[in-house]
């Protein structure tokens, strides 16, 4: 190892030098300055104005949500421009588009956890809180959408007044179970993940609140190797868990569409082209909000270069993907010989919806195009541009789908159109003020980053300097269970 | 803690010394030092680090956890709910013909049954790590040591119980001292 003393704000984390690692941590960062940098977020009196003016931006926003869902339930789901033909239209858009935002988060705090990606310790909170709070809007649009809310239990598996229980050999079951479990486990994932650092909150705490509040919450955790000795396993076990539940939820998602009749729906394609475009926008979701956090926060050392160029080529490769499922739709509808699958694949980029078709492609094919220039991986602004690009793109995927398809089916005679009116517009923005909103009570009272993992990737975390190579390995000290050396008997669970 | 304000003075409650915790500066000297607390033959004593040490439960000695079985046991369990629930109620219960479709078959029944295999299998996961380690533990005496707090920031420790049939109040302070501890602090709780 170099003996150069720690002076890495000047190097760029970016090359590639096969010789040594690329640092996570850029600065003259050791774990005091660590804690001191994130614990100051939640612990500062106030936070900086911009956060009361988002604040009351989004806060505004999720009143309006709040008031239109009443509106709709109060008035019943006339109130939205859905018709016959068209009965799913913004409602089950914003849901797809919501779940799939939160995609991301869970591929980075489980599947790059599996593949050892040390990058994901900066990023991995902050992008799982994202997919709790976008599965929390997510879950609104299918629970308001039913009409008659009040009976929403039917969706549960509870019999009826008729002793009828519920189908479930309907994808739409299916999606309850996937969608809740997901909530559930990207819930218990996420808290788990805080409990090491919201002891650190607690020990740091000034105020009884806070140190009531904290000290609850961690559960009187107190960093004893034996107790991380299991923490670590139940953090591998959820990952390894959490892994086959994203793929599974979008597809399952997928499956309500695959698996009816419909052109442009009923396609096997469908589960890998949705989890694609799922992990594509929650990318992008996770850089919208990344790129203004670390520099309000004042976190660019912890989230460096490196990590936005990572999250840059994922996208590249997922939009390519998405890209890619958007022509082989094209030929499939071809080559299948069916005149209606080639209909309805004419009528998307030829019919009534081809600006949406348009918006789409732009958004999601060229977008990405960009991050073939390393000054596009790398540049801050540019890549926050390209996610709001990214994210309009893959809600009008979605819109393109869902609506397309319903539109202009097999009769000429029974074909309609859709437009939203006003409530589902209100509706769908206000749905963004509850995420924001939840999303800056987040990062005002918890922990941003995941201290304990950005703090054992650090060179000081090493045994012996040298030893590695490199970094530590977080989660990767496995019980190997056969060393056992003399005097080490420990009765143990 | 201000005991003047009341007129009468509050007796002090009786303590008793819990045991001795021992601070290191460096991952480095908290690896070695585990390894003497272990080669000494100690079996009540823990290590405290902010972040997962790695090479540690080597060092320690420590076996691995039995939570992977637990957790396959529930997931297992979560599976066999899942394809139960839909045979009983779809298939059993009140068979009622949808589309033509069969009342039970196992392809359409992975979706539910998978999920509820991983919800079970992940609330599994978290809890038995919380009853393993015997979480929530709201009140601890380690927690009266004020060092004690920069456990979860950036100082490592070692901590041995007084209960540890080898302790003994100035043999064990002396041997925490040679391996190589800054600071070697008794920690005292309330008798019981």
């Amino acid at each position: 190892m170099a003996t150069m003393p720690l002076k890495n704000t000047m190097i760029d984390n970016t090359v590639e030098d096969p010789r040594q690692r690329a640092p996570l941590v850029l600065g003259n960062h050791d774990f005091t300055t660590v804690t001191e940098t994130i614990c100051r977020i939640p612990e500062a009196s106030r936070p900086p104005q911009a956060w009361y003016i988002a604040f009351a931006v989004s806060s505004t926003l999720t009143l309006m949500l709040g008031c239109m869902v009443v509106y709709l339930i109060s008035t019943g789901v006339g109130v939205w421009n859905l018709n016959n033909p068209v009965g799913w239209g913004w409602d089950i858009t914003n849901f797809v588009f919501w779940v799939g935002i939160g995609h991301a988060g869970t591929l980075i705090s489980a599947i790059l956890f599996l593949f050892r990606q040390k990058w994901r310790t900066s990023i991995n909170r902050f992008a799982e809180a994202m997919t709790i709070f976008a599965v929390v809007c997510a879950g609104i649009f299918p629970g308001i959408h039913v009409g008659r809310v009040w009976l929403a239990y039917w969706l549960a598996p509870i019999p009826n007044q008729m002793q009828m229980w519920p189908n479930f050999r309907s994808p739409l079951l299916w999606d309850v179970f996937a969608v809740s479990t997901y909530a559930t486990v990207s819930l218990l994932f996420w808290y788990m993940g805080m409990i090491p650092d919201l002891a650190t909150l607690r020990d740091r705490a000034r105020t009884k609140i806070r140190q009531f509040a904290y000290g609850l919450l961690a559960l009187g955790w107190r960093g004893s190797n034996r107790q991380w000795l299991r923490y670590e396993r139940a953090y591998l076990l959820l990952a390894a868990l959490a892994t086959p539940l994203v793929l599974s939820v979008h597809s399952v998602v997928s499956f309500d569409f695959a698996v009816s009749q419909l052109p442009g729906w009923h396609t096997t394609i469908f589960p890998p082209y949705f989890v694609a475009g799922a992990i594509f926008s929650g990318f992008a979701m996770v850089v919208t909000l990344m790129v203004p956090a670390r520099e309000f926060f004042g976190l660019k050392e912890l989230v460096t270069p490196r990590h936005l160029e990572n999250m840059a080529k994922i996208m590249l490769a997922t939009g390519c993907m998405v890209g890619y499922a958007y022509s082989i739709e094209f030929f499939t509808a071809w080559y299948s010989g069916n005149v209606y699958e080639r209909f309805i694949f004419m009528a998307r980029a030829m019919g009534p919806y081809s600006w949406a078709y348009w918006t789409m492609v732009c958004c999601n094919i060229l977008t990405p195009q960009l991050f073939w220039f390393k000054k596009c991986r790398t540049n801050p602004w540019i890549l926050f541009a390209a996610s709001i690009f990214i994210n309009i793109g893959m809600w009008f995927e979605r819109f393109v789908i869902i609506v397309s398809s319903l539109a202009t089916d097999f009769l000429p005679g029974s074909w309609g159109a859709y437009a939203p009116s006003w409530v589902e517009i209100c509706t769908f923005i206000g749905s963004f003020g509850l995420f924001f909103t939840l999303f800056l009570l987040f990062v005002r009272f918890l922990p941003m980053m995941a201290m304990a993992e950005v703090k054992s990737v650090m060179p000081q975390a090493l045994h012996k300097q040298g030893e590695h190579q490199g970094l530590g390995d977080y989660w990767g000290d496995m019980p190997r269970g056969h060393e056992h050396k003399p005097g080490g008997h420990d009765v143990h669970h | 803690m201000s005991t003047t304000d009341h007129a009468l003075p509050l007796a002090e409650p009786a303590r008793q010394s819990w045991g001795l915790l021992a601070e290191y500066l460096t991952v480095p000297e908290l690896l070695a030092a585990a390894e003497k607390v272990r080669n000494a033959g100690y079996r009540r004593w823990d290590c405290h680090t902010p972040f997962p040490v790695h090479g540690l439960n080597d060092a320690m000695g420590l076996k691995p956890t039995i939570l992977p079985w637990l957790v396959l046991g529930a997931g297992i369990t979560g599976g066999s709910i899942g394809m139960g629930l839909q045979w009983f109620t779809n298939a059993f219960d009140y068979p009622f013909i949808i589309g033509g479709k069969p009342f039970f078959s196992v392809p359409a029944c992975i979706p539910v049954a998978f999920e509820l295999t991983i919800l079970f299998a992940a609330v599994t996961a978290l809890l038995g790590m919380l009853v393993l380690n015997n979480l929530p533990e709201w009140y601890h005496a380690l927690f009266r040591s004020k060092q004690f707090r920069r456990a979860t920031a950036d100082r490592f420790f070692i901590s041995i119980e007084a209960i540890d049939p080898l302790y003994s109040p100035e043999a064990t302070r002396e041997f925490l001292k040679l391996t190589g501890s800054s600071h070697v602090e008794l920690i005292e709780e309330e008798a019981d």
